[in-house]
């Protein structure tokens, strides 16, 4: 993402222009930038915000904005209405596992569509890229019914499996490293394997080194997708101690009804890894997000 | 199985075409040749797995469940043909879910776009701290959707929630944002578009940086700028990627679920019941479990889906590039 302006730029446009103008403009710019931030942050600053309220600030009329206090007491009250230490290591597991997976998964597709030969390949990517178009709400019904019949509803254990199961594999991930393989050229390869270096060796001695930035960028968008599933895992866990962080800080809603101090607490709780993958892997979730996007 | 991925996955199948010609040049023949082909077959063995188990059998298993009758515990019963079918496009509850999908999806893409791309253009303006406010107007991007929606909950909460607060202190009475079938939708709405927000920002920005920076200079030095710039240099360069979002986050309000399912349930009066959502409802909700006519439902589901897709694929087949 290269800023498009450039000092030299900056200076040709002072001279041509009146200063005074310019800044008048900027200053106004700067207004709406700042008036359309406020409804984006204000909800987070609310839900950090409230969180430590007494607990009688965000129940006042006219609510408060500003806290009258510093309170601990909603953020341990999370602690005790849900598992929340619980939830919190089977999102880790959850998502977890399905980077691993899907990476290892992709590595593997991407590098057979990138950089080896392969009969029908046109027609075997095309028709890998297809399952992209389907949308999980559509097939949902008959996974659910499958994960049932294999008894993985059953046992906790069976439920981490059912969680991460449909999610192993995903051509998203294959799409984006393939791209990337695609950059490196196949007389790097053929150099490789003159050399009696086999395919494997190739893809993880050579090719996964090189290509780990776009590797890092696709976990973690894989990563953030998996972290933020919520209908699959509504329809999977049953018990507090086998949801994910996604379905508990709900359950503060319909448990407490009344304690608004509780709900917005766990809802800032969870929101933590995220914001921070968001706030400092910014760089990687571009690269992820617009690998279909920009040319 | 792409279960609630944000849009790009689904706009990855773009590229396909463009970077076909280099993944079909030809490999040299080796001695080691058809051992290659093989070997490239048996690295694709643990996608096809998933694939096959979780993508292509459900489709099966969906148009077939379509086709049968339900019992008592949602199993198939007898065949039915597509009367499932014709009962779910004669009645009028479908019809209703038919509207208020395309409602929601009007009420989430347009604003959704437009605010981004207001946004996008202003950070465009040469102003110092553009990398900071950028990521400020990105951070919405970290929020699920459960964590958006119960935070927007009680936002929305009638009795002492803020959104009341507020008109109140304007003098105007309290609204029942999640309970008033006038204004629920509404609420859905504006939590979608705040949620979207940060992709939004993200997508398009990267747009804006993706334009030669040259391009911008000549432009600036030929005296184009603020509206003039945009009109003519910005927008027509940034069409593929306002055309991308268009069509991802529409495809992405169709599968919404979560803040219709933590904020209203379908509710009030069905007015917030989407496509989506009703196909939880007939096939989980209050113990129903009517596979039948929620596969139907799924179906047109992954038709609507399907033709977006297609539209999406025959445009940029056709140029919308500059």
């Amino acid at each position: 993402m290269a800023e498009p302006s450039s000092s030299t730029v900056d200076r040709a446009a002072d001279r041509r222009t009146p200063r005074r103008r310019i800044s008048a403009g900027k200053i106004a710019v700067y207004v709406v930038l700042i008036l359309a931030l406020i409804p984006v942050i204000f909800p987070i600053y609310y839900a950090f915000v409230g969180s430590v309220m007494p607990g009688g600030d965000l129940a006042s009329s006219p609510p408060r904005i500003f806290p009258s206090g510093f309170h601990w007491s909603n953020v341990t009250g999370v602690f005790d209405s849900i598992p929340l230490g619980r939830q919190y290591l089977n999102s880790v597991v959850q998502a977890g596992i399905i980077t691993i997976a899907q990476l290892i998964t992709s590595i593997f597709a991407a590098y057979a569509f990138a950089l080896m030969p392969m009969w029908g390949r046109r027609y075997v990517f095309g028709a890998f890229m297809a399952t992209l178009m389907v949308p999980a709400e559509s097939i949902i019904i008959p996974n659910y019914l499958h994960i049932g019949d294999w008894h993985l509803l059953s046992s906790s254990f069976g439920v981490v499996i059912g969680l991460v199961l449909p999610f192993l594999a995903n051509m998203f991930g294959t799409f984006l490293l393939r791209q990337a393989f695609l950059q490196f050229p196949t007389e790097l390869r053929d150099a490789a394997t003159m050399d009696g270096c086999g395919h494997l060796r190739f893809l993880w001695r050579i090719l996964v080194p090189l290509a780990r930035p776009s590797i890092a960028a696709a976990g973690v968008y894989i990563f953030l997708t998996a972290w933020n599933q919520y209908f699959w895992p509504l329809l999977v866990t049953r018990s507090a101690s086998q949801q994910t962080l996604q379905i508990g800080i709900t359950q503060l809603r319909n448990a407490e009804v009344g304690d608004l101090g509780l709900v917005v607490a766990g809802a800032a709780l969870s929101v933590i890894p995220t914001l921070l993958i968001v706030i400092f892997g910014q760089r990687y979730i571009v690269r992820g997000l617009t690998a279909g996007a920009v040319r | 199985m792409t279960a609630q991925t944000r849009g790009p996955a689904e706009a990855a199948d773009r590229g396909t075409a463009t970077d076909a010609s280099r993944a079909d040049r030809p490999a040299r023949p080796t001695p080691r040749h058809g051992r290659d082909h093989a070997l490239a077959y048996l690295f694709l063995v643990p996608s096809t797995i998933v694939f096959a188990l979780f993508v292509v059998w459900p489709l099966g298993d969906s148009v077939y469940l379509s086709l049968h009758g339900s019992d008592l515990f949602g199993g198939a019963s007898v065949f039915v043909g597509l009367d499932n079918y014709r009962d779910m496009f004669t009645s009028a509850e479908f019809g209703k879910v038919l509207l208020n999908t395309l409602e929601f999806v009007l009420l989430t893409v347009i604003p959704g776009v437009l605010g981004a791309l207001v946004v996008v253009l202003l950070l465009e303006a040469q102003i110092r701290g553009t990398r900071v406010l950028r990521t400020a107007f990105a951070l919405p991007f970290a929020f699920s959707v459960a964590t958006a929606s119960v935070i927007f909950s009680v936002i929305y909460n009638y009795q002492i929630g803020l959104a009341n607060g507020i008109l109140g202190f304007l003098g105007i009475g309290k609204v029942g944002w999640t309970t008033d079938p006038h204004v629920a939708m509404f609420a859905l709405a504006l939590t979608t578009v705040w949620m979207n927000l940060g992709y939004n920002v993200l997508v398009l920005s990267a747009g804006v940086g993706s334009i030669p920076a040259e391009v911008m200079e000549a432009a600036r030095l030929d005296g184009a700028s603020g509206l003039k710039l945009v009109r003519r240099i910005i927008l027509p360069l940034l069409s593929p990627q306002l055309f991308f979002l268009v069509v991802v986050t529409t495809i992405q309000s169709l599968q919404s679920f979560g803040q219709i399912h933590i904020l209203t349930k379908g509710g009030p009066d069905g007015s917030t019941t989407t496509l989506v959502y009703s196909i939880y409802k007939k096939a989980f909700a209050f113990g129903s479990s009517d596979f039948g006519t929620a596969s139907a439902q799924a179906m047109v589901l992954l038709v609507i889906v399907l033709a977006c897709t297609g539209i999406q694929f025959g445009v940029l087949q056709r140029k919308v590039h500059y």
